[in-house]
């Protein structure tokens, strides 16, 4: 046997519970144990629930108008998103992480990877439940942890620390796993997803030990790569590596409804600026390309009374781009031959396809000079943004008054991040709300 | 057209004299004093909070004052905590005695028997939201320059 260079590699997957809910309830003690739901960037749709909320049946994607009655019915505490505040609280809570492992490979908002093979000689799940503990004293922000010896098998784990009362938010997959992954369903895998879940249940692979059992080339011929490296990675064998997702971004959209409807080319063609802009400073800070891009503009899909119209254009970047002006030229100049006036548009958005790292190619189009002076001008500009505040540089195409003003009538205050809005504590008689009576009964 | 881009170093550190001559002083600059350095200990844990009403005037908390909550701290015996009661954030001043604990009110000596202390106990559910390491209370009006 050849045990002396095995290295014993685990890793966990730290998830915020209901994220969004549990930020608001830090600052809010009042909201814990109510339902709340949070709204999308235009009071739009349903992003975020809390766990109460879950219980009623509200999902992600909901538009909330279409549920007045069962918000009044049950009470339930609608807030618009609170980016401000949720970055903030998430920066919090992975430096935390950070302090537990230097490994921490953040990947969403609200989930972290964390490599545990640093944490040598201790107890994984003991050190995992220490961190947790930091986190929600330091953070107030509950977290569920999954520990495994694949990103598959950690993230499933987390999938049973959520879902499974009393044992504290910690799991780890056990030495023998098989009892564990009968009682996760295929479609609850990472990186297997709706689109697979159905066939694979057609052929009867319904749990994960049903796929982790499956013929490796079975699956990659009848699926595709991926599939079989997240079914061997159920197995026990690393097929992601840290910093490698089944799952890796190929494609960014940005869009937005507008707080009033859009109707001059102007207006529209800063909001498709703006969009392209904010796409490009996302694909620099990933250091990706795009190769595709297409720019979307639509009227009302609810309001059947005005003229509708919905159009998008698709361009190829060429070469490949992460250059905020090049960007916004394709963008502004694919959707200027679709614009039609007398409309009322609604919405608008860039998406951006094709997303591929590395170097940019140079092609005849594309002078050296170009490249280089391109590439300082974009360091300096993400360097005052970044320095002085998002937008404090851009591009005049995206105009100097926001048009795209975001509806939000129930955002909680940006509790961390403004002097203006901190959160107040009371030093007085009427701290107690719903009066005096229950704070008498307890003072002796 | 842009011709030529010419744009000053970020960061860099030639604004304080004329260009090419370095000022004498430059020797002698260590850094400017940092106030977080005195008021934030750990940053992850540290949340700033706006104190509301008189109750806490003799532990010199006073109405509009900023404060700094530590949330990593460990409250212990007359720490000044904020405390969730009843579902709202207060100010008080934590005494534990024994098992049982109580959060008191420390207003000025006119006040005395205005605000009533809390007892902790089984009945009353309260929560140590974070400890108050400062107190920031701003002397006079706000002025501008």
């Amino acid at each position: 046997m050849v045990t002396a260079s095995i290295r014993k590699e685990m890793y966990a997957l730290a998830d915020c519970n209901n994220f969004y809910a549990s930020c608001e309830r830090v600052f809010e003690p009042q909201l814990e144990d109510k339902p709340l739901v949070v709204l999308s960037n235009n009071d739009g749709c349903v992003i975020a629930r809390s766990q109460e909320a879950k219980a009623l049946g509200f999902k992600v994607g909901d538009p909330i108008f279409k549920f007045k009655d069962a918000v009044r019915q049950h009470n339930v505490i609608v807030r618009s998103s609170n980016f401000a505040l949720y970055g903030d609280m998430s920066h919090r809570v992975m430096q935390t992480m950070r302090l537990f492992s230097p490994d921490v490979e953040v990947y969403s908002i609200d989930e972290a990877f964390i490599e545990l093979v640093g944490l040598r000689g201790r107890n994984y799940e003991n050190e995992m439940r220490r961190m947790r503990a930091t986190i929600l004293q330091w953070t107030g922000i509950p977290v569920s942890i999954g520990i495994g010896k694949t990103k598959t098998l950690a993230k499933l784990a987390n999938h049973y620390a959520k879902r499974t009362i009393g044992i504290g938010g910690v799991a780890k997959i056990p030495q023998n796993p098989n009892e564990m992954l009968k009682t996760i369903e295929v479609g609850d895998i990472w990186g297997i997803g709706r689109q697979w879940s159905t066939k694979l249940r057609n052929i009867g692979v319904k749990t994960a030990f049903d796929l982790a059992a499956m013929d490796p080339t079975l699956i990659r011929d009848s699926f595709n790569i991926i599939a079989m490296k997240t079914a061997m990675e159920l197995r026990g064998h690393k097929y992601f590596h840290f910093e490698q997702t089944p799952d890796q971004r190929k494609t960014l959209l940005r869009s937005r409804s507008f707080g009033k409807p859009v109707e001059t080319w102007q207006e529209l063609s800063e909001a498709i600026a703006s969009h392209a802009t904010r796409a490009a400073e996302k694909l620099r800070n990933e250091n990706l390309v795009a190769k595709v891009l297409r720019v979307f503009f639509h009227t009302s899909l609810f309001n059947h009374r005005d003229p509708r119209h919905s159009t998008h254009a698709v361009v190829e970047l060429i070469p490949p781009t992460n250059v905020t002006h090049d960007i916004i030229k394709a963008a502004v100049g694919a959707a200027e031959p679709m614009w039609q006036a007398g409309f009322k548009y609604k919405r608008a958005g860039v998406h951006l396809t094709d997303l591929s790292s590395g170097q940019v190619q140079c092609s005849l189009f594309d002078s050296e000079e170009k490249r280089i002076q391109d590439k300082r001008i974009m360091n300096v500009l993400d360097a005052v943004n970044a320095g002085m505040g998002a937008g404090t540089l851009h591009y005049a195409a995206t105009g100097f008054t926001k048009v795209m003003q975001m509806r939000q009538l129930r955002k909680s205050p940006r509790y961390t991040t403004h002097w203006d809005e901190l959160p107040e504590c009371l030093c007085g008689l009427h701290e107690v709300q719903g009066g005096m009576s229950h704070i008498s009964q307890n003072t002796k | 057209m842009v011709e030529e881009l010419r744009l000053p170093l970020i960061g860099s550190g030639v604004e304080a004299g004329l260009p090419g001559f370095p000022s004498p002083a430059d020797d002698f600059i260590e850094r400017t004093l940092d106030l977080n350095e005195q008021l934030v200990t750990n940053p992850i844990a540290t949340f700033f909070v706006r104190a509301s009403g008189h109750s806490m005037d003799g532990a010199g908390i006073h109405d509009g004052d900023l404060l700094v909550v530590d949330r990593s701290v460990t409250p212990i015996h007359e720490s000044i905590v904020i405390a969730v009661i009843d579902g709202g954030l207060t100010v008080k001043r934590l005494s534990k005695r024994g098992a049982g604990a109580s959060l008191l009110p420390e207003p000025n000596n006119m006040d005395q028997g205005v605000y009533l202390p809390i007892e902790v106990g089984p009945d009353t559910d309260a929560t140590i939201w974070g400890v108050v390491t400062w107190s920031l209370h701003r002397l006079g009006k706000k002025c501008t320059r």
